[in-house]
C-alpha cells in the first residue's frame, strides 16, 4: 500500500500547509513524496517522541502535519506525546504506520502491531483507518486529510482478489453474500478471505464484510448487516489485533448493549507476542488462527 | 512596558497566597522560575508570540503571571487547584489563549516549541517562541531529543530559558544524574548558550536583548542560575519544598521576609 500511500500524498501535496514527517523511513518508497514536497518533506530522524511532538505543534499552527514510521514506533514509542500533545488538544496529526499487525512477519516482534489501534482507539477524537486494498487508499488519505482530529492509518498489504472488480471505498462494504454466517474482517485480512468465500456455494458461503474504520460509532453497522446478524445463523469477527481492545469486543458490547444476542459470537484475532519462532506475515496468520483455512473451521465449527 | 518591583513583589505574594490557600506545593520550582517568567510577560511575549511553559509543575508562576498582566483575574486565581477551575495543579489544555499545550509530564515543551517555531518560520510568521524548562528535565530523552532537532533546523526564532536551580523532585541534580556542566554540554549541541543569573533582573533582560550576527542562526539558550524557593529563608535551596504546602505561620514568615527582601 505504500505506493499508492505515496500516489495519493502526492497529489495531496499541492496543499502549501501540508508537512510530512518521517522517522528516517520511506527508503524505495517516499521519494516521490520527498521530491514533491521539497522543504515541507521533513526526515526528523530517529527521534519519534519528538516528531510527534513537532507535529502537534505544527498542527496548532494551522498545518496539516503527518508523521510516519514503522507501525510500532509511530504509536507505541510516542505514545505519550500522541496522548498529551496531539489528543488532549484534538489536533489534526496524520499518524502512520506502516506494515500494521503482522505486517512486518520475520523481522520479528518489536516491528508488530498487533495492539494499536485499540491502544489508539482509548484516546477521545481518534479515527481509525485500515484500508482493504491497495486501490482504497487515495480515498482514504483525502477523508483523513480533510478530518479535523487526531487520526491514525494503519498500512498494511493490499490483497486484492484476481480477476474481480474492487467496490469503491466505503467504511463498510459487503464483498460475498450468502446463507452462512456474518463474517466481518478488519483491514486487508478481509481481502484474503474472499477468494475462498466466494469457492462456497450459496448456502454455505458467508455474509463477508470488510470494515476500514474505527471506532464502530463513527459509521455504525449499516441496515443489511444488522439484519444479518439478527437474523442469520451467527458472526464472526476477524483482526489482526489482540483481542483486548479489538473490534471483537466493541462489536460484542454494541450489540449486548441493544439487547441483540447473534446465534454464534466467534472472534478470530492475534494471539500474542509470545511466539518462539517467526515467519512471514502468513505464517504469522496461520499461527494465530487468523488464516482462511481458520476462519472456515470457526465458521462451520458447532 | 518595563516590569517594576513593586509587580515583582505584588506577584510573589499573590503566587504565595494562592499556594498557601490551595494547601498546594510545588511553591519552591514555582519562585525558582516567577522572576523570569514576569520579565517575559511584561517586556517580550507580545500578542503574535508564544511561551510554553515546559516544567508545567510552576503553572502557579505562570496563571501569577497572566494575573500580572490582566490575562487572569482575582476570581480565577481564587479557584486555583479547587473543584471547577480553570487553573489546575499544571497548565490546562484548553480554554486560556496565552496556554497553547497542557504540560506537565516533563520532556514534552522543548519539542512542541520547536514545532511552533518551525511553523512560524515556515509560515513567515513574525512571532517568537519562547520556553522555559527545568534542569531536572534534562534527564529526559526526549529533550534531547528536541535540542537535536532546534539546532538542526537552526531554529533562531525560539529562545529557551532553563530554571536551572540545581533541585529536582528527590533530591539535589548533581547527586542523582548530574549533568554538571549543563552550559558546556548544551554548546556542544551548536546552540547560542549564555548563563545568567536568575533573579536578576537586568541581566536576564540583557541577555534576551544581546544582539547577534546576522547570520547567526543558533537558537538562543539562557541557564538561569536560580535559586529554589527564592526569597524566603526557609525555602531556600530545600529539596522538601519542592512538594510540601505552606500553613498559616509559615506563609505569614514568607510574606514579611519577600517584603524585607523587595
Amino acid at each position: 500500500m505504500r505506493t499508492q500511500f505515496c500516489d495519493a500524498m502526492v497529489a495531496r501535496a499541492v496543499n502549501p500547509k501540508m508537512v510530512f514527517f518521517t522517522g528516517d523511513l520511506g527508503f524505495m518508497a517516499l521519494e516521490r513524496l520527498q521530491t514533491a514536497m521539497c522543504s515541507r518533506f521533513i526526515n526528523a530522524g530517529v527521534a519519534e517522541q519528538n516528531m510527534i511532538s513537532v507535529s502537534a505543534a505544527m498542527a496548532r499552527e494551522g498545518f496539516e502535519a503527518w508523521a510516519y514510521s514503522i507501525a510500532p514506533f509511530c504509536y507505541a514509542r510516542p505514545f505519550e506525546q500522541i496522548r498529551n500533545d496531539v489528543c488532549f488538544h484534538n489536533l489534526p496529526v496524520k499518524l502512520v504506520g506502516n506494515g500494521g499487525g503482522y505486517g512486518y512477519g520475520v523481522m520479528g516482534p518489536t516491528h508488530h502491531a498487533i495492539e494499536d489501534y485499540g491502544v489508539l482507539l482509548a484516546f477521545s477524537n481518534m479515527t481509525v483507518f485500515v484500508p482493504i486494498f491497495d486501490e482504497d487508499l487515495y480515498r482514504v488519505v483525502e477523508i483523513m486529510g480533510n478530518l479535523n482530529g487526531p487520526a491514525y492509518l494503519r498500512l498494511g498489504r493490499g490483497e486484492s482478489p484476481q480477476g474481480r472488480d474492487i467496490p469503491s471505498y466505503s467504511p463498510w462494504r459487503q464483498l460475498t453474500s450468502g446463507n452462512g454466517m456474518v463474517v466481518i474482517a478488519v483491514g486487508p485480512l478481509a481481502g484474503s478471505y474472499l477468494a475462498s468465500c466466494l469457492m462456497l456455494s450459496v448456502e454455505a458461503r458467508p455474509n463477508l464484510w470488510a470494515l476500514a474504520e474505527l471506532p464502530l460509532s463513527r459509521n455504525g453497522l449499516p441496515v443489511e448487516l444488522l439484519r444479518q446478524i439478527v437474523e442469520g445463523p451467527g458472526v464472526c469477527v476477524a483482526e489482526e489485533h489482540v483481542a483486548r481492545g479489538g473490534f471483537g469486543a466493541e462489536l460484542a458490547l454494541h450489540l449486548a448493549e441493544r439487547g441483540i444476542h447473534p446465534a454464534r459470537y466467534r472472534h478470530l484475532h492475534a494471539r500474542s507476542h509470545q511466539y518462539e519462532r517467526y515467519g512471514s506475515q502468513s505464517y504469522l496468520r496461520a499461527q494465530s488462527g487468523l488464516d482462511t483455512k481458520a476462519l472456515l473451521s470457526a465458521i462451520f465449527a458447532d | 512596558m518595563k516590569l517594576s518591583i513593586d509587580t515583582l513583589r505584588a506577584a510573589r505574594k499573590r503566587l504565595l497566597r494562592m499556594h498557601f490557600e490551595s494547601g498546594v506545593g510545588h511553591i519552591g520550582g514555582n519562585l525558582s522560575a516567577l522572576d523570569a517568567m514576569l520579565l517575559l510577560f511584561h517586556e517580550f511575549v507580545g500578542g503574535e508570540d508564544r511561551f510554553i511553559l515546559s516544567k508545567g509543575h510552576s503553572a502557579g508562576a505562570l496563571y501569577v503571571s497572566l494575573w500580572s498582566m490582566g490575562i487572569l483575574d482575582e476570581a480565577e486565581l481564587e479557584l486555583f487547584h479547587k473543584d471547577g477551575t480553570r487553573l489546575a495543579g499544571h497548565p490546562p489544555a484548553s480554554g486560556i489563549a496565552e496556554i497553547p499545550f497542557a504540560t506537565g509530564s516533563l520532556g514534552h515543551g522543548l519539542s512542541l516549541a520547536a514545532g511552533t517555531a518551525l511553523a512560524r518560520r515556515m509560515s513567515s510568521h513574525p512571532g517568537h517562541t519562547y520556553c522555559m524548562t527545568s534542569d531536572g528535565e534534562w534527564q529526559e530523552g526526549s529533550t534531547w531529543e528536541a535540542l537535536i532537532f532546534l539546532s538542526h533546523h537552526r531554529l533562531s526564532n525560539l529562545t529557551v530559558l532553563i530554571d536551572h536551580n540545581r533541585l529536582q523532585g528527590f533530591g539535589f541534580t548533581d547527586n542523582i544524574a548530574s549533568m554538571s556542566r549543563l552550559d558546556e554540554r548544551l554548546r556542544g549541541f551548536d546552540i547560542d548558550v549564555l548563563c545568567v543569573p536568575g533573579h536578576d533582573l537586568d541581566a536576564i533582560r540583557a541577555a534576551l536583548l544581546r544582539p547577534r550576527d546576522r547570520e547567526d542562526q543558533r537558537p538562543r539558550f539562557l541557564i538561569l542560575e536560580t535559586v529554589k524557593g527564592h526569597g524566603v529563608s526557609f525555602m531556600e535551596n530545600k529539596m522538601e519544598w519542592h512538594y510540601l504546602p505552606l500553613d498559616e505561620a509559615k506563609y505569614l514568615q514568607a510574606v514579611a521576609e519577600l517584603d524585607r527582601v523587595l
